[in-house]
């Protein structure tokens, strides 16, 4: 077993053993839940049958309900579908990209961030077929064989590759997070005596036994699927940025939009596990796993992708008044002076100038204002998604076709419908999964664990003085 | 069976090592996390799971190619804003995401199924772990005395002497 310098800060705190771990993230499945679980289950189960009911009044009435008209025929609801899909990529790339990197700091983290990703990118995904009104033939994205001749679907068009791409994401991150699962739930199953219990993680464990092949096979399995899903990751925000960058629109149709989407994808990702981890790790006693060093990794990766989408409004800016296209230049004059001026400010303001506190150490170590920045952050990439599709469609090249938009009750309901879906589903993933992958942290308990590491030192000073 | 509990993943590899040098066929090694060393150490055939996985990938590349050939190309041709819509050639370079990502399904997919069948897990199979604690904190390593050399008092001398906290029978 490789050793690790004694100048980098221990991934877990005190002085713990496999056993310990075991029953520490055993602890919030076997034990009850608090009132502080129920009332914010109550609070996100009714945001989310409201949702329902808005989205089925949405379905029964039409798209009409929205606030969109002809000239902006795409508001909150691409908004939104934008914003939850590139919430769901930081959960992909702390478990893929970081598995690639050898970070083993990524291994408190990422079962939650994966569970984060998947129910973000099911809240995600209701709005591409809710938004085509029909829902009931949602089916004819698909290139099925029909007796319209069989009339095939269109491969040209980046509205079908996102089709093929959120599908392709959603279930192959379904796939990578469950895979790791199964023995984390063996180790739930192997502890349990409650009968019934024992039977559903006998049952969701896959009987899984752990030999030396079972692990060898899952190993190379985690390492393909973390190459797998890299590239995976980078192709669907790229692909979601290619429904505006093929357009005509100014303000839309730019090459920058990949490199720049990717990137603020991750920014907001890691942003919304920020807000979920630093709740979750105070209420379920895991601040031995999820230590500030953790959350100080992250912080460093909000400053980095921060800066690239700084850097690209800023390129956005330049090539918009150097290019000479005056169409594309009053796009910005517009967003930037325009009456909705103040939610290109707010964005401005959220994504550009307040990740920059986050290089001076004492305020990246500080949870408190962690957390709030990761809310400031979430706000300015909503508003990041509804300046580029709002204020670029609202006035492109007509100005007799220019006009206003207003949300109405139903836009803002399906919203905080799918807040409420999302924190539903978080809620009970923490309280029936393990949260934290349990075997792969005990496989770096003795590189990485503080009481180790102090063994170890001390075991170094005695050989210094032979 | 023997059943030689160990708990901690060094001396457990070292003394599969010891035990498989000596011409011992070690069954397997129960363990709650994957210990570096030990597919070494009891000489364990390398898997060919990435092998199935580039198989399957490959799979989906050809058919998202002849699909979007065989759609848009031969079957039923659209005149999209005057795009070429006769020739592959052309139109391949807009066909690239829905290759990619079919690529990607069919791999990922197809290896996570293949692994599950292979190794026995899948929902509803039972365990074969003979201890529970080989998911919480111990090493088991498994040895069929029946099929080797040694004697069976032999065999455990040496486990207990690589640091098994424990020797167990089973069937």
């Amino acid at each position: 077993m490789h050793g690790e310098s004694q100048y980098r800060v221990p991934l877990i705190r005190g002085d713990k053993t496999y056993h310990q771990i075991t029953e520490d993230i055993c602890a919030p499945i076997e034990g009850r839940a608090g009132k502080l679980w129920y009332l914010a289950f109550t609070v996100s189960a009714v945001a989310a049958l409201w949702g329902v009911g808005c989205i089925s009044y949405l379905l029964g009435t039409g798209v009409g309900v929205w606030g969109l008209n002809r000239t902006v025929n795409w508001a909150w609801d691409i908004t939104n579908f934008v914003w939850w899909v590139g919430i769901g990529h930081a959960g992909t790339l702390i478990s893929a990209v970081l598995l690639l990197f050898r970070q083993r700091w990524r291994m408190a983290v990422n079962r939650s961030a994966e569970a984060m990703t998947i129910f973000a990118v099911v809240c995600a995904g209701m709005f591409p077929l809710i938004h085509m009104g029909r829902l009931w033939v949602g089916y004819w994205t698909l290139p099925l064989p029909n007796q319209f001749g069989s009339l095939w679907v269109n491969f040209n068009s980046p509205l079908l590759w996102d089709v093929f791409a959120i599908s392709t994401y959603f279930s192959v991150s379904l796939g990578f997070w469950y895979t790791g699962l199964i023995p984390d739930f063996a180790t739930v199953r192997d502890r349990q005596v409650i009968p019934w219990m024992k039977k559903i993680y006998q049952i969701t464990s896959f009987g899984w036994s752990g030999t030396a092949k079972q692990w060898q096979r899952f190993e190379e399995v985690s390492l393909v699927l973390a190459g797998m899903s890299t590239p995976l990751v980078l192709s669907v925000h790229t692909i979601v940025s290619f429904d505006f960058a093929t357009s005509v629109i100014p303000g839309w149709h730019t090459t920058i939009f990949p490199p720049y989407f990717v990137a603020g994808a991750i920014f907001s990702g890691f942003a919304m596990v920020l807000t979920l981890l630093l709740i979750m790790r105070k209420v379920l006693k895991l601040e031995d796993y999820i230590t500030i060093g953790h959350v100080e990794s992250m912080n460093k990766i909000i400053i980095v992708t921060g800066s690239i989408v700084g850097v690209a409004y800023i390129t956005e800016l330049f090539v918009a008044y150097y290019s000479g296209v005056q169409y594309e230049q009053y796009a910005f004059l517009n967003r930037a002076t325009g009456p909705l001026a103040w939610s290109y400010w707010i964005m401005m303001g959220c994504n550009v100038i307040s990740p920059q506190v986050f290089w001076i150490k004492k305020l990246r170590t500080n949870l408190t204002f962690t957390f709030f920045m990761s809310l400031v952050v979430n706000v300015g990439m909503w508003f990041e998604r509804f300046v580029i599709i709002v204020t670029s469609l609202h006035r492109d090249y007509l100005p007799s076709s220019w006009t206003m938009f207003y949300p109405t009750w139903v836009d803002v309901g399906v919203y905080v419908g799918t807040m409420g879906i999302f924190f539903t589903l978080f809620l009970l993933f923490s309280r029936t999964f393990p949260v934290i992958a349990m075997a792969e942290l005990k496989s770096i308990l003795k590189i990485s664990g503080e009481g180790w590491k102090k063994r170890q030192k001390e075991h170094e000073h005695e050989h210094d003085h032979h | 069976m023997i059943y030689a509990v160990y708990d901690d993943p060094d001396t457990t590899v070292e003394a599969g090592r010891i035990v498989t040098d000596a011409g011992i066929k070690v069954n397997t090694v129960y363990s709650p996390f994957p210990v570096h060393g030990i597919d070494d150490a009891i000489k364990l055939p390398r898997t060919r799971i990435s092998v199935a996985a580039f198989m399957f990938g490959a799979m989906g590349t050809s058919f998202a190619a002849w699909m979007t050939w065989y759609m848009l190309i031969y079957d039923w041709p659209m005149n999209v804003g005057g795009k070429p819509s006769f020739s592959f050639a052309e139109n391949f370079p807009s066909f690239v995401p829905v290759m990619f990502e079919l690529t990607i399904l069919l791999g990922a997919h197809g290896m996570i199924w293949t692994f599950f069948f292979i190794s026995g897990i899948l929902p509803g199979a039972k365990n074969k772990n003979p201890d529970p604690r080989t998911t919480d904190d111990k090493f088991i390593i498994e040895i069929d005395p029946s099929k080797q050399a040694q004697k069976e008092d032999e065999i455990i001398g040496m486990l207990k002497n690589a640091g098994a906290v424990e020797i167990n029978r089973g069937e």
